[in-house]
C-alpha cells in the first residue's frame, strides 16, 4: 500500500491501512476522533448492555415510581419504576442492531445497484435511474410508515424497509464514483485482455469504489438511527416495551414528562451525541478517504 | 425556454409512471394480507361486510394490472382516489382539506431555514477561520443530529414546566384568524426550520468561499467597491444557486418533518391524516396522501429547475 510509505517519516515501522487512517484521523481532524471516540463508546454500551445496565430493561418497581436521578438511578426512573440509564443502555443496543443491520443492507444495495448500473449504462441504467428517482421523491419516513401499515411493526419490518430505502437513494453517490472509475485506464486494459464482466466488477471496480462505500456505510448508521427514532416516536417503530430511544419520547411517558422531566433529556441527548459523533465522523473520513466527495453530502 | 420547459414536463412522465407504481404496489404486493388484518382490527367488517365485499370495495377480485389501471385512470380521469373505508368521504376531498396547513407550515419552515442558513452561511464564508465562522459551522452540525422531534418535546415541556406555558391545542384555521394561526404555526416552523437550515447553511458556506476566489470577485474588490454591495451582488448571487437546487432536494424531508410536528403540535393537516389513517388502516387516504406526496415532491424539483433562469442570468434554456 502506498498509504503505508506516506507515513514512513512519521512511523518507524510499517502500519497497516487501518492503524494508518486512525493516526490520521487524530492528527489531521481532532474533531472527526471525538465523533469516532463517541461512535465506539456508543457500539460498547450496545454490545454490553447486558452486563453494563444496572437492573433489567424491564424491571418494574412500583415503589420507586418517578424518581429523579441519584445514586441509586443515576438517569431517574420512570412512570413503571424502570431504571433511565439500563433502558438507555438497552435503548443503544436495540440502535445498533437496527442501525448495523439495515445500513449493512443498504450499502450492499447501493453498491450492487450503483456497480451494475454505473458499469453497464444504456438502457438499463437509464430505467433503473428513472425507478430511483420516482422512489428518491417518497420522504423515508412516510414510505416506513406506510410499509409498516401494511406489515404492522416489528424490528425485522424497520431494518428492511429502512436497508432498501436508503439503498436505492446511496446507489447514486455509488454510481457516480464507478462512472469515474470506469473510464480508468486499466479497467479499459483488463477489457482489452478480455476479462468478463463479473472479474472487472469483482477485481477492478469495487476495490477502487470503496472509499465512498465505507463512508456512505457510516453516515447511513446515522441517519437509520435518526429515522427509526422518528418512526418510534410516532408509534411505529419497534413496538413497547421494547426500550428504543425514540419511543421512550412517546407514548404514556409524555404524559409524565411535565413531572418527571429527565424523561425527556436522556433519550434525546443520547440520539444526538451518537448521530453528531457519526456525522462528524463521516465527515473526517469523507476528508481523508476520498477527496473527490468533499463538500457533498 | 418553452422547448425546455416542454422536454423537462415529458420527462417527468417516466418518473411519477414509477412513483404511482410504487405507491401501488406497496400497499397491495407487501406479503400479509391486508383483508385479514382489517378484519381482525375491526369487528365491524367480520358482520357487517363479507370478505368478498371487502375485496370488491378495494377491487382486489380483479388481476393486478386491471387493479392498477382502474386505479390510476380513476385519478387521471375524474381525480377519483376513492373513498374512505371508514367514514363516506372522499379521499380527495379531505386532502384538499388538509393540504393547505401543511403546505403553509412546510412553506414557512423553509423561509425560517433560509433566513437562518444563507446570513450565517455568508458570514462564515465571508469571516473564515473565525469564532463566528466556528460557531456557525458547530451550530449547523449540532442541527443535523438533533432529532426534531426532541425538540418539538423540550420547547413543549419545560417551559410547561418553568413558567406553566403550553401551546394552545386547539387548532385555530387560516380562514378564521389568520394572525392566531401563524402564531399557532410559527412554533413547529422555527423547529423544523432551523434543523432543516443546518444542510443549506454549509452548502451556502461551501459556494461562497468557491465564488469569493473567482477573478470576478477580485475585479469588483479592485473597483473599490463596498463590502455589502461585492458580497450581497456579486457574490451571493452566484453561490445561491447549488443552495436553490438543495431546497428541492430538501423537499422530502420537509414533508416528513412536518409529519411529526403535526402530531406533536396536533395540526390537522396531511401528516395527522395520514397517521390517523394508518392507525385505522384505511388503505384508500393511505395510499392517497402517499401518492399526492410523491407527486409534490417531484413538482418542487421541476419548479426549483426552472427558476434558475430568474436567479442566474448565465442559464439559457435550450
Amino acid at each position: 500500500m502506498s498509504a503505508a510509505t506516506d507515513t514512513v517519516a512519521l512511523a518507524p515501522r510499517q502500519r497497516g491501512p487501518v492503524a494508518t487512517f486512525f493516526i490520521r484521523l487524530i492528527r489531521e481532524k481532532p474533531l472527526g476522533a471525538i465523533g469516532a471516540a463517541i461512535f465506539l463508546v456508543f457500539l460498547f454500551c450496545g454490545v454490553f448492555a447486558d452486563y453494563l445496565a444496572p437492573y433489567g430493561v424491564n424491571q418494574i418497581s412500583p415503589a420507586n415510581r418517578l424518581k429523579p436521578p441519584s445514586a441509586r438511578f443515576w438517569l431517574g426512573t420512570d412512570h413503571l419504576g424502570r431504571d433511565m440509564l439500563s433502558r438507555i443502555l438497552y435503548g443503544a443496543q436495540l440502535s445498533v442492531i437496527i442501525g448495523f443491520a439495515a445500513a449493512t443492507l443498504a450499502t450492499v444495495i447501493s453498491v450492487l445497484l450503483g456497480i451494475v448500473t454505473g458499469y453497464l449504462g444504456g438502457k438499463v441504467d437509464l430505467i433503473v435511474q428513472r425507478l430511483v428517482d420516482a422512489w428518491m421523491s417518497f420522504p423515508e419516513l412516510i414510505i416506513l410508515i406506510v410499509v409498516v401499515s401494511v406489515l404492522g411493526p416489528g424490528m425485522v419490518q424497520v431494518i428492511f424497509v429502512l436497508g432498501l430505502t436508503f439503498g436505492i437513494g446511496g446507489s447514486r453517490i455509488i454510481r457516480g464514483a464507478v462512472v469515474s472509475v470506469r473510464e480508468q485506464m486499466y479497467v479499459h486494459s483488463a477489457q482489452s485482455m478480455g476479462a468478463g464482466t463479473p472479474r472487472i466488477l469483482l477485481q477492478h471496480i469495487l476495490p477502487n469504489v470503496l472509499p465512498p462505500v465505507i463512508v456512505l456505510f457510516t453516515t447511513r448508521v446515522g441517519a437509520v438511527i435518526l429515522v427509526e427514532s422518528g418512526l418510534s416516536f410516532l408509534g411505529f417503530g419497534v413496538p413497547p416495551p421494547a426500550p428504543t430511544w425514540g419511543g421512550m419520547l412517546s407514548g404514556t411517558g409524555r404524559t409524565y414528562m411535565y413531572l418527571a422531566p429527565w424523561l425527556a433529556l436522556a433519550p434525546g441527548l443520547c440520539l444526538t451525541l451518537v448521530v453528531y459523533g457519526i456525522n462528524v465522523l463521516g465527515d473526517a473520513m469523507r476528508d481523508l478517504l476520498d477527496p473527490r466527495m468533499r463538500g457533498s453530502r | 425556454m418553452r422547448a425546455y420547459v416542454i422536454r423537462r414536463l415529458l420527462a417527468l412522465i417516466p418518473t411519477l409512471f414509477f412513483a404511482s407504481v410504487i405507491v401501488f404496489s406497496t400497499v397491495r404486493l407487501i406479503p400479509g394480507d391486508i383483508i385479514d388484518m382489517m378484519i381482525a382490527q375491526n369487528d365491524i367488517a367480520a358482520d357487517k361486510t363479507s370478505r368478498e365485499q371487502l375485496e370488491r370495495a378495494l377491487g382486489l377480485d380483479q388481476p393486478i394490472y386491471i387493479q392498477y389501471f382502474r386505479w390510476i385512470g380513476g385519478i387521471l380521469l375524474r381525480g377519483d382516489f376513492g373513498s374512505s373505508l371508514w367514514q363516506e368521504q372522499s379521499v380527495i376531498g379531505e386532502i384538499m382539506e388538509r393540504l393547505p396547513t401543511t403546505f403553509q407550515l412546510g412553506a414557512m419552515a423553509l423561509l425560517v431555514a433560509l433566513i437562518v442558513a444563507i446570513p450565517v452561511g455568508v458570514w462564515s464564508a465571508i469571516r473564515q477561520d473565525t469564532w463566528g465562522d466556528y460557531l456557525g459551522r458547530s451550530f449547523s452540525i449540532l442541527m443535523l443530529a438533533v432529532p426534531s422531534f426532541w425538540l418539538g418535546t423540550i420547547v413543549m415541556v419545560f417551559p410547561a414546566i418553568w413558567w406553566g406555558i403550553s401551546p394552545e391545542v386547539k387548532f385555530v384555521p387560516f380562514r378564521e384568524d389568520p394572525v392566531a394561526n401563524m402564531l399557532q404555526l410559527a412554533l413547529p416552523a422555527v423547529i423544523l426550520g432551523t434543523s432543516l437550515s443546518a444542510i443549506s447553511m454549509r452548502m451556502t458556506r461551501t459556494m461562497m468561499l468557491e465564488v469569493l476566489r473567482q477573478d470576478y470577485m477580485r475585479t469588483a474588490w479592485a473597483k473599490g467597491m463596498n463590502e455589502r454591495t461585492v458580497v450581497v451582488r456579486h457574490a451571493l448571487r452566484n453561490a445561491l444557486i447549488p443552495v436553490v437546487t438543495l431546497i428541492g432536494l430538501q423537499a422530502p424531508i420537509l414533508i416528513g418533518g412536518t409529519v411529526i410536528m403535526e402530531q406533536i403540535f396536533v395540526i390537522p393537516g396531511m401528516g395527522l391524516m395520514l397517521l390517523e389513517a394508518v392507525s385505522r388502516r384505511d388503505y384508500p387516504i393511505i395510499t392517497g396522501v402517499f401518492l399526492i406526496v410523491g407527486v409534490a415532491v417531484v413538482l418542487i424539483n421541476l419548479i426549483v429547475d426552472l427558476s434558475y433562469g430568474l436567479l442566474d442570468p448565465k442559464v439559457r434554456y435550450r
